[in-house]
């Protein structure tokens, strides 16, 4: 795939030159599925009748000339919980496996205006639960790093498959670290965007106080001008923040000096690998050489992330997924016996275990008699967590960790364990309680898998956190690394 | 405060969710051990701090009460298990 470690700008550049079409592009990323996607298993739905039509009708607009956007004509992959107009959207579930949208996210929307074609659908954990994509209840997604390990998750066929080549960027969400867990497994950019920057309109919801879309990019340019393409405040969503909408990729100076850079002690401590430690260390060395200074700090109540964002992603998932009820869309069960049992019968049929473990979870937190103790209890803690990013953030401009305790883990390790798969995301929930924005960017390999390093910033700061992110990138080549399929 | 087989019962009928027994079993065990886990959160003391629901300054977000376009009954149908005459069918729920 020769094309696609292009940058955009040369991308951009050779389609105005004709040196190729977008149907070549496109082409290009079909072949390189076919090639590599039987084991990677990155694809639910490819949408090649749409995006040839689409390629053949961006041909003609090229012929014709004119300026376009630097999205424009590339391929693009979409995690299958954003709902895609008359493309298969399945969430990976078997609840969902017929569900044919009739309208687009806004996200998507935002796309087609940029005329990026969607290549297809991407694989990840039933309804965005889980950590591995082995809760896909289609089939797991595979690290393109080793086959053998999984590449993270939630958003795990969108990091997989833009680190195999196969999209030029994808779009993924993250709740609890969705996007910069696989992102760093599989030793590529993922951001999360500040809670409210980017529309949720046509996610499928999971957790509405934590669901936010992002892009999963190879590097930290691409990732600035996706992002420039999907922020934006949304009438369809009333969560979506009506602020002024910056320009990126003006940020990305390479200039850190003076830049104030906290690094969570508790993000360095106990459970962490050595090896994850070591690449941090080094990054931060990095930064040190280019004029930014560092110093530890205490974020006291990151112990208490974890079981905090069980609670509250768990209840408002059980309330979010009380529309699968096999009325109105999904999976009906055969002979009910009276509209309770059919809302039984097909929630049983068509969830997952993961699925109905948190939706079990939620609605006992939620219940009589226990609201108080763990739902609201956790709501109180969310705001003692928050104020550790706000005093952080009043002495630093951005935060640094590494993404995740270690690199990615083999498949089938720990899928008898919940609670060892949740621990997973120590490190990157406590930022999404606090809403704030995070990117996972590559800073090197231990052991051959690649380990991310997580750079966070003030909330609607997502300029200053690709500035740091870019800067490192322009004086390391850990992103240049990829996995040989 | 540890969780029954028969909890479990109760909040599957709260969730609408039919388990097995043998699911049933599993989950009481892993529940027991998520909850365990988030008792930890009991030696914090939150004594009048306020619950955060929303990381953004909103509230009450309205916008005008216009009319604007809908979806056609079609498109509202494409995707429903069982329909008749334009609305989507279920089981009676009177007698």
């Amino acid at each position: 795939m020769a094309q696609f470690d292009l940058r955009l700008q040369d991308i951009h550049n050779g389609l105005k030159d004709k040196q190729f079409s977008v149907s070549e592009l496109t082409e290009a990323s079909f072949k390189r599925i076919a090639d590599t996607d039987s084991a990677v298993q990155a694809f639910l739905t490819l949408n090649e009748e749409g995006a040839r039509a689409q390629a053949a009708e961006l041909d003609k607009q090229l012929q014709a000339g004119g300026e376009r956007g630097l999205l424009f004509g590339l391929p693009a992959g979409i995690k299958d919980n954003i709902v895609t107009e008359g493309l298969r959207t399945t969430c990976a579930s078997q609840f969902l496996r017929n569900y044919d949208p009739i309208y687009d996210a806004t996200v998507v929307r935002k796309l087609k205006a940029a005329q990026s074609v969607a290549i297809g659908k991407l694989n990840m954990d039933e309804f965005a639960m889980g950590g591995s994509n082995e809760n896909s209840s289609f089939f797991a997604t595979r690290n393109p790093w080793n086959t053998e390990y999984v590449p993270g998750g939630s958003s795990g066929g969108s990091a997989a498959s833009v680190a195999a080549g196969q999209v030029y960027f994808s779009l993924g969400s993250d709740t609890g670290g969705s996007i910069r867990q696989p992102a760093s497994y599989c030793g590529i950019v993922g951001l999360k965007p500040t809670y409210g920057l980017v529309s949720r309109f046509g996610l499928v919801a999971f957790a509405s106080s934590l669901d936010q879309i992002g892009p999963l990019t190879k590097n930290v340019e691409d990732s600035a001008y996706v992002l420039q393409a999907i922020a934006g405040y949304d009438q369809m969503d009333s969560t979506s923040a009506n602020v002024e909408i910056p320009d990126y990729t003006s940020a990305l100076t390479g200039d850190v000096k003076g830049l104030r850079i906290g690094v969570p002690k508790e993000y360095m401590g106990q459970g962490v690998d050595p090896k994850v430690k070591e690449a941090v260390l080094a990054a931060l060395k990095v930064y040190e050489s280019l004029g930014a200074t560092w110093e530890e700090v205490s974020m006291p109540h990151t112990e208490y992330a974890v079981a905090t964002y069980y609670l509250l992603a768990s209840s408002e998932a059980s309330s979010n997924l009380a529309r699968f009820d096999g009325v109105r869309y999904g999976v009906r069960a055969e002979n009910p016996e009276n509209l309770i049992d059919l809302y039984r019968k097909s929630r049983s049929e068509g969830f997952g275990s993961e699925v109905k473990r948190r939706i079990m979870l939620g609605t006992y937190a939620l219940s009589s008699g226990y609201y108080d103790a763990y739902y609201k209890k956790a709501q109180q803690v969310r705001t003692l967590i928050k104020r550790d990013f706000d005093q952080a953030f009043e002495k630093y401009d951005i935060l640094i960790g590494p993404t995740a305790p270690t690199t990615a883990f083999r498949i089938g390790e720990q899928v008898g364990d919940p609670l060892t798969m949740y621990l997973n995301d120590i490190l990157t929930i406590p930022v999404s309680l606090a809403g704030v924005p995070a990117v996972s960017i590559p800073c090197g390999l231990a052991e051959g898998m690649p380990v991310g390093l997580q750079i966070i910033g003030k909330a609607f700061d997502e300029s200053t956190v690709l500035r740091a992110a870019h800067a490192f990138e322009q004086n390391t080549d850990h992103h240049k690394a990829r996995p040989q399929l | 405060m540890s969780i029954t087989t028969n909890d479990v019962q109760h909040v599957a009928n709260l969730a609408r969710l039919a388990l097995t027994d043998e699911e049933k079993e599993t989950f009481t065990g892993q529940l027991n051990a998520i909850l365990k886990y988030a008792e930890k959160l009991n030696e914090l003391n939150t004594d009048g701090v306020e619950p955060t629901s929303h990381v953004l300054p909103l509230a009450n977000v309205m916008r005008a009460d216009e009319v604007r376009q809908s979806l056609s009954i079609e498109a509202v149908l494409r995707n429903a298990p069982d329909e008749e005459d334009g609305q989507i069918k279920v089981p009676a729920v009177l007698e």
